[in-house]
């Protein structure tokens, strides 16, 4: 795929083609599959996006840990409907998605399991709204695609690279260039919605209590899903963004790098390792974790000590 | 190597985490693929995050559904030790420290079958994706995303066209082809990815060759 949104917007431009038609292009020639296939394996994802929000949504239980389970059900019976029906859609459906992964069940990873309920999120639930046709439905996930593929090359859209930022941050962002681009946004609104997505999300770290893959990150997936479609409602409107998109990936990628490790997915800072995350996480029978968080905790308490008076 | 887009759309997965789980199982399948069959035994020694965070993200279920045959969209991951056990495969997990430079996602495995072993050494670098990194002691750079056959053959000169001579004789498309020596004149492991997944009888007429010594086959990994 491209390694740039700004080899993306020109290699479209010079083929007169739009985005989506561009990155199917790329992807045929790169990996030799025939583009009906791409296409048909595209439906197929959007099949399995879904059934995961079905099933997220009717499920009652809660998952192995006992952290989550059954929010999204309350929360699409019981939502106050502060910003309308839409909305609260949008929350209770990302949180599907993930309740139904923190059970081991089958979902899309679009970029990441950890992000995955945001993509169907925002896109079945505006479908609803707007009417976009099924087949313009896969074209937006070729952008979508497009989007998180120039994000892995240049920065990272794994929580353990980059943070949270890398990872719902990605999947935010691929939302909002979809939206962009099916409510009919040029190249350059649909690069704006990624790079407003991503300044809004920058610095987020990756902190899973207990180093389970459910709290923050089935709420940080309603939010980063608001994000997204924040970023595509100003990106429509002709908002820019000043700091060109690509350069707004680099800073990601920069800030994931620097970002310490325990911040990455490790389970040793942030709300894991709050007192309550601690003991959520003995209540889990993590006891390896608990002992490294405990150690790191002195540390940290040490350094503070010694640090400066 | 660019990433594609079902990288990213996908893959399609049993929860909760790309990288400890899809890849993880992804690790484990590649492993068997190398060895050729169900391992008797499996070591498997989990560096960083794959030894903290692992145990509730199922990377041990998922490694073991992996060395099983099973790929990341299989719910029966989820009863992977239990299967383990009825296909006679022992697995044992240690924690161990693979350097500063691995990946935080790291895993080393060993595995045994009808007096057989092999090691492997690699990563899950985020969304699913892997990289295998070291096989039987030879850097490799692996991602399963093209068929591959990787050769430790004779260091004499001519094994290289030689051996990609027989592919071509084939009608297969090499990719990309990496080569890495022990020391001058002695063994190298070939990396060769192809387009197409390679014939059985095309893998067999490269494993009777005198100057090959070890030949494996690892498939594409689609799911």
């Amino acid at each position: 795929m491209f390694r740039s949104m700004e080899e993306w917007f020109a290699v479209a431009d010079a083929a007169g083609e739009d985005l989506a038609a561009a990155a199917l292009r790329r992807e045929v020639k790169e990996t030799g599959a025939a583009e009906a296939d791409v296409r048909a394996r595209i439906a197929e994802v959007l099949g399995v996006m879904r059934d995961a929000v079905a099933e997220g949504l009717a499920l009652a239980d809660a998952s192995p840990s006992g952290l989550t389970g059954g929010r999204a059900r309350r929360l699409d019976a019981e939502g106050p409907e502060l910003l309308g029906g839409l909305f609260t859609r949008v929350l209770a459906r990302a949180i599907a998605t993930l309740e139904v992964n923190a059970r081991m069940g089958l979902i899309m990873a679009t970029p990441t399991a950890g992000a995955a309920g945001i993509v169907p999120a925002v896109l079945l639930t505006l479908q609803e709204e707007r009417g976009w046709p099924e087949d313009r439905l896969v074209d937006a996930l070729l952008v979508a695609g497009g989007v998180g593929a120039v994000i892995a090359e240049r920065a990272s859209i794994a929580g353990a690279g980059g943070g949270c930022q890398a990872e719902t941050g990605s999947a935010a962002a691929m939302s909002s260039a979809a939206v962009t681009w099916l409510e009919g946004g040029t190249p350059e609104q649909v690069g704006h919605a990624v790079a407003l997505t991503l300044q809004g999300m920058l610095g987020l770290i990756c902190d899973p209590v207990a180093g389970l893959v459910e709290i923050p990150c089935v709420y940080r997936n309603a939010t980063g899903a608001v994000h997204g479609i924040a970023a595509a409602e100003m990106a429509l409107a002709g908002l820019d963004f000043p700091i060109p998109v690509d350069e707004v990936i680099d800073v990601m990628g920069e800030v994931g790098r620097k970002m310490d490790v325990r911040y990455r997915e490790t389970a040793l800072g942030g709300l894991a390792t709050t007192p309550a995350g601690q003991k959520i996480a003995a209540a889990a029978g993590m006891e390896r974790l608990v002992q490294l968080q405990r150690r790191g905790r002195t540390q940290g308490e040490e350094s503070a000590r010694i640090g400066p008076s | 190597m660019s990433t594609t887009l079902f990288d990213i759309l996908g893959p399609k997965m049993v929860g909760p985490s790309s990288s400890h789980t899809a890849g993880a199982c992804r690790l484990g399948y590649v492993v068997r693929s190398v060895l050729g069959r169900t391992p008797e035994r499996a070591a498997v020694d989990l560096h960083g995050s794959f030894a903290m965070t692992g145990e509730g993200h199922g990377t041990r279920k998922a490694i073991v559904g992996g060395l099983l045959g099973f790929l990341p969209d299989d719910v029966l991951l989820r009863e992977s030790f239990e299967l383990a056990r009825g296909a006679g495969l022992e697995v044992e997990f240690h924690e161990a420290d693979l350097g500063e430079e691995a990946h935080p996602n790291s895993a080393r495995i060993r595995v045994e079958a009808g007096g057989e072993k092999i090691e492997v050494v690699g990563c899950s670098i985020g969304g699913g994706r892997i990289r295998v990194t070291e096989i039987d002691g030879f850097p490799v750079n692996l991602r399963g995303t093209l068929p591959t056959i990787v050769v430790l053959a004779d260091d004499v000169p001519g094994t290289v066209s030689k051996i990609t001579g027989i592919i071509a004789q084939r009608g297969l498309n090499l990719a990309t082809i990496r080569v890495d020596r022990t020391g001058r004149g002695e063994r190298a492991l070939m990396t060769i990815e192809t387009d197409q997944e390679v014939p059985d009888d095309l893998f067999h007429d490269l494993h009777d060759r005198s100057w090959v010594h070890w030949i494996r086959n690892v498939h594409r990994l689609n799911a």
